[in-house]
C-alpha cells in the first residue's frame, strides 16, 4: 500500500499540477490563435511577469504589515490579475494592434510576439536580475497530510498548499470559462469569431471589443499560471521561459483554438511527463514474487531517463502533427 | 545598389569605430564571429527568404555543426579504442539498425493485406520494442565508456573536414525533420522546429559518453595557427592574438564569400525563380508542376547545411563545446532578427543584418553599462542612492535591445534595410 501512496503522491499529485500550470497556459495561447490567428509566443514571459507582479504586490501587502492564513501571494492574485489583464491590453495596443492594421501575415505577428518576449525578459531581468525569489520568505509553506491508516499504510498522503490552491484556481478558472463562452453573449461572439472572423464581423458582433476580451482573459490567465507555478516552485526571470514551449505543444495536442482541448492537452502531457520518467520498479517490486526466477527486476525502469523529461512533451507534440494535425479535439484551421 | 553601397560604408565605419574603442584583438574576435553568423543568417534566409520556410530550429543545427567538428578535429582518445568501447557501441548500433528494419517493416504489412487497426497496432508495437531494444544496448555501453574511458574522443582529423561533416550531419538531421515537418502549416512548422530543436539539445546535453556534456570538451584545435603556435614563431604575445585571429577570419570570409557568390548566381538562375514562385504561391506552382514538397524538403536541407557549418565554425573558434552556452535567444532568436532587421530575401541583407546585430548584441552590453553608471551617478546625486549590481544587469540589457529591435524593424521597416530585389523582365 506504501507503493501506491508513494506513486499517488510522487506521480498523480506532480503530473495535476504541471497539467494545471500547462492548462492555463495553453487556454490563453489557444484563445489568442483562435481570435487572433496567431501564435503568441509572448505568453511564458506573460506568466513569468504575472508571477512578479503578483511577487511585488506580495511584498507591499506584507510591509504594511497584514497577514492572511493563506499565502499572501494567492490572497493578492486577484488584483495582480487584473494588472497583467491590463498590460496584456496594453501590449495589443503597443506591439500588435499596429500590424493587424496594415494587415501584416500572422508570422510577422509571431515573430512580433517573439520581439515581446524579448522585451519582456529583459526588463524583469534589469529590474530584478536573475536571482531567484521565494513567495515563502516571511511565512511557512504549510503542508497537508491526509492521514492513510485505514487504508493500511504507513506513509501519508502529502500535498503542499500551493498545490491544493492551483487545483481550485484551475478548477475554478475552467468552469468559469465554460459558462463564459457557452451562456454570455460575448463568449457566445468569440466562439464565433473564432469560427469564421469575416461572418461574425457582418453580423454585427463588435470584433474589436472581443479582440479586447480575449487580451483581458489571456492576460489574467497567464498571471494565474505564473502565479501559482511561482508558489509551487521559486520565481525567477526564466519561470516560464522553458515551459512555453510544452504549454504550445499542450495547445496542438488538444487542438489550437479549442479552449477544451488545450485543458485536455495540458493535462496529457502533464501526466504524460510525470508518468515516463516515473520509476516503475518501485510499483513492480512488492509483486516480484509472481515473476519468474530468472526476472530480476532492474534498479531503475523508467521509461525515458529524467534528464529528457522536458523532452516527452516535443515527442508527443510531433506524434500529434504526424498522425493527427488538427489536435485531439478538431482545432482551428487556417 | 546605391542603398546597399551606402549601408556597407556605413558598416564599414561602424567597425572602424568599434576597434578605434575596443582595440584590435576585441575587434577580430567580433569580425569572426559575426562572419560565422552571416553565414547562418544565409542559411536562414534561403530556408525564409527563398522558400518561406519557418525554421525556428536554428539552435538544433548550430549545436548539430558544433558537435560534428568536435568530433571530427578532436585528438583520437585511445582509452576508448582500447577498450571494449567500439565492439559495445557496435552492438548498440546493431540493435538500432534492427529496430529501424522492424519499424519499417511494420509500416511495408499493407503490402501483405494487413491494414487498418491491424497494422497501427503492429507499428506501435515495433516501435516500443524496437526502443527496449536499442536501450538495452546502449545504456551499459554508455555507462561503461562514461566509466572507463570518459566519452569516445575525436578522429584528429582536421578542422575544416570537420566543418564539412557539420554541414553534411546538419542536412541528414534537416533531412528527418523537413520529412516529418514540411508538410505542416507555418505556425506549427516553427513550433515543431522548436521543440526539434530542443530535443537536439537534450540529446547532446545528456548524451556523455559522445559529448561529455556538461563536463564540456575543449581545447578544440584550430583550421589555422593558433596564437601560442604563432608566439614560438616569435610574434609577441599581444599581435599574435590579432594576426592569428585574422588568419581565422580570411578562412570563414573566403568560406563566406564562396557561398554569398553561388547563392547569387542560384538565387538569379531558373531554380531561384522557382524558389520564389513556390514561395509566394505554392498552389499555382504545383499546377505548373513543380513539385513543391520535395523542392520545399531541398532548401530546408540547403539552409541547414549553412547553419551546421556557422555552428561548426563557432565551435572551432571558441574551441569548446559547451552544451550550456546554447540558449534560445543567443542562437535561434538572435538570427531571426539579424535576417528581419537585414532584409529577407536580400542576401548581402542578411549579411549586413548579421554584422550589424552581432555588434549591437555584443556592444549593447557595455554601453548599457556606461548609461547604468550615469544614471546610478545621478540617482546618488539626488539622494537615491546607487542602483545594485549594475554588472549583471546591464548584461541583461541586450535582451531588451533585442526585442525592441525586431519590433521596430517589424513596424516601420517590415521588409529590412536591404529588401528583396525584385527584378522583372519584360
Amino acid at each position: 500500500m506504501n507503493e501506491l501512496i508513494f506513486f499517488f503522491n510522487n506521480v498523480i499529485v506532480s503530473g495535476a499540477v504541471l497539467g494545471c500550470v500547462y492548462a492555463l497556459g495553453a487556454v490563453g495561447i489557444t484563445l489568442i490563435f483562435g481570435i487572433l490567428r496567431f501564435a503568441h509566443f509572448a505568453h511564458g514571459d506573460m506568466m513569468t511577469m504575472g508571477g512578479f507582479i503578483t511577487f511585488v504586490l506580495a511584498g507591499l501587502v506584507t510591509a504594511a504589515g497584514i497577514a492572511f492564513p493563506l499565502p499572501t501571494g494567492f490572497v493578492v492574485l486577484p488584483v495582480a490579475m487584473v494588472l497583467a489583464a491590463l498590460i496584456a491590453l496594453g501590449l495589443d495596443k503597443a506591439f500588435y494592434a499596429p500590424l493587424r492594421l496594415r494587415g501584416a501575415k500572422p508570422v510577422t505577428l509571431l515573430i512580433a510576439s517573439i520581439g515581446v518576449t524579448l522585451m519582456i525578459q529583459g526588463l524583469i531581468r534589469l529590474i530584478f536580475g536573475t536571482g531567484t525569489y521565494t513567495f515563502f520568505a516571511e511565512e511557512p509553506k504549510r503542508l497537508i497530510r491526509i492521514d492513510t491508516e485505514w487504508l493500511g499504510a504507513t506513509r501519508p498522503i502529502a500535498m503542499t498548499e500551493p498545490h491544493v490552491l492551483l487545483f481550485i484556481v484551475t478548477l475554478v478558472s475552467v468552469v468559469a470559462l465554460h459558462y463564459f463562452l457557452t451562456r454570455s453573449r460575448l463568449g457566445k461572439a468569440m466562439r464565433a469569431m473564432a469560427d469564421n472572423p469575416d461572418l461574425a464581423q457582418v453580423s454585427g458582433i463588435n470584433t474589436q471589443l472581443v479582440v479586447r476580451v480575449t487580451w483581458l482573459i489571456a492576460g489574467s490567465l497567464a498571471c494565474a499560471a505564473g502565479t501559482m507555478l511561482a508558489l509551487d516552485v521559486t520565481l525567477k526571470p526564466d519561470l516560464a521561459f522553458n515551459i512555453v514551449l510544452p504549454i504550445f505543444a499542450a495547445a496542438i495536442v488538444g487542438g489550437l483554438g479549442h479552449a477544451y482541448g488545450a485543458i485536455a492537452g495540458g493535462f496529457l502531457l502533464g501526466f504524460a511527463e510525470t508518468l515516463s520518467v516515473f520509476n516503475w520498479t518501485v510499483l513492480l517490486r512488492p509483486i516480484s514474487g509472481i515473476f519468474p526466477e530468472w526476472v530480476s527486476l532492474p534498479g531503475n525502469l523508467s521509461i525515458v531517463p529524467t534528464e529528457y523529461k522536458l523532452s516527452v512533451a516535443f515527442v508527443i507534440l510531433v506524434i500529434t502533427l504526424l498522425v493527427r494535425p488538427t489536435g485531439i479535439f478538431k482545432g482551428a484551421s487556417s | 545598389m546605391k542603398r546597399s553601397l551606402l549601408l556597407f560604408a556605413g558598416l564599414f565605419v561602424l567597425v572602424i569605430l568599434v576597434g578605434l574603442a575596443t582595440g584590435a584583438p576585441f575587434t577580430s574576435r567580433l569580425l569572426v564571429e559575426a562572419a560565422a553568423y552571416a553565414l547562418i543568417a544565409l542559411g536562414l534566409n534561403i530556408q525564409w527568404g527563398y522558400g518561406g520556410l519557418f525554421n525556428f530550429g536554428i539552435l538544433g543545427f548550430i549545436m548539430v555543426g558544433g558537435f560534428a567538428t568536435m568530433f571530427v578535429s578532436y585528438p583520437v582518445n585511445a582509452a576508448f579504442w582500447g577498450s571494449d568501447g567500439p565492439m559495445m557501441l557496435g552492438r548498440a548500433l546493431l540493435a538500432f539498425g534492427a529496430g529501424a528494419l522492424l519499424v519499417i517493416g511494420a509500416r511495408r504489412l499493407d503490402r501483405f493485406g494487413i491494414t487498418g487497426k491491424l497494422r497501427t497496432t503492429a507499428i506501435v508495437l515495433a516501435w516500443i520494442f524496437a526502443y527496449i531494444l536499442y536501450r538495452s544496448q546502449i545504456d551499459p555501453a554508455a555507462a561503461y565508456i562514461e566509466s572507463t574511458a570518459g566519452f569516445v574522443g575525436g578522429l584528429g582529423l582536421h578542422p575544416v573536414l570537420g566543418w564539412a561533416f557539420g554541414g553534411v550531419l546538419a542536412a541528414g538531421v534537416a533531412y528527418i525533420i523537413g520529412k516529418i515537418c514540411l508538410g505542416l502549416r507555418t505556425d506549427y512548422l516553427a513550433i515543431a522546429t522548436i521543440g526539434i530543436a530542443e530535443i537536439i539539445r537534450a540529446l547532446i546535453k545528456n548524451m556523455e559518453w559522445l559529448t561529455r556534456g556538461t563536463l564540456t570538451v575543449t581545447p578544440i584545435p584550430w583550421p589555422t595557427p593558433l596564437p601560442q603556435q604563432l608566439q614560438t614563431m616569435g610574434f609577441d604575445p599581444s599581435s599574435s592574438f590579432v594576426w592569428a585571429r585574422l588568419g581565422f577570419f580570411a578562412l570563414v570570409l573566403i568560406v563566406l564569400v564562396l557561398v554569398l557568390v553561388l547563392l547569387h548566381r542560384a538565387y538569379g538562375g531558373p531554380w531561384g525563380r522557382m524558389m520564389r514562385a513556390i514561395r509566394d504561391n505554392h498552389i499555382a506552382a504545383g499546377s505548373m508542376g513543380k513539385d513543391v514538397t520535395g523542392r520545399q524538403l531541398e532548401i530546408f536541407v540547403l539552409g541547414s547545411v549553412l547553419m551546421g557549418i556557422g555552428g561548426a565554425m563557432l565551435v572551432s573558434f571558441t574551441q569548446i563545446l559547451d552544451p550550456n552556452s546554447y540558449q534560445p535567444i543567443n542562437h535561434t532568436f538572435l538570427v531571426w532578427v539579424m535576417l528581419i532587421v537585414g532584409g529577407a530575401g536580400n542576401n548581402l541583407g542578411a549579411v549586413f543584418g548579421a554584422v550589424l546585430i552581432w555588434i549591437v548584441w555584443v556592444m549593447s552590453d557595455s554601453v548599457s553599462q556606461g548609461l547604468f553608471t550615469i544614471v546610478s551617478n545621478w540617482t546618488e546625486a539626488i539622494g537615491w542612492g546607487a542602483i545594485p549590481d549594475i554588472t549583471t544587469r546591464s548584461v541583461q540589457m541586450r535582451v531588451f535591445v533585442l526585442g525592441l529591435v525586431i519590433t521596430i524593424a517589424l513596424r516601420y521597416a517590415p521588409r529590412g534595410l536591404l529588401p528583396e530585389v525584385i527584378r522583372r523582365e519584360r
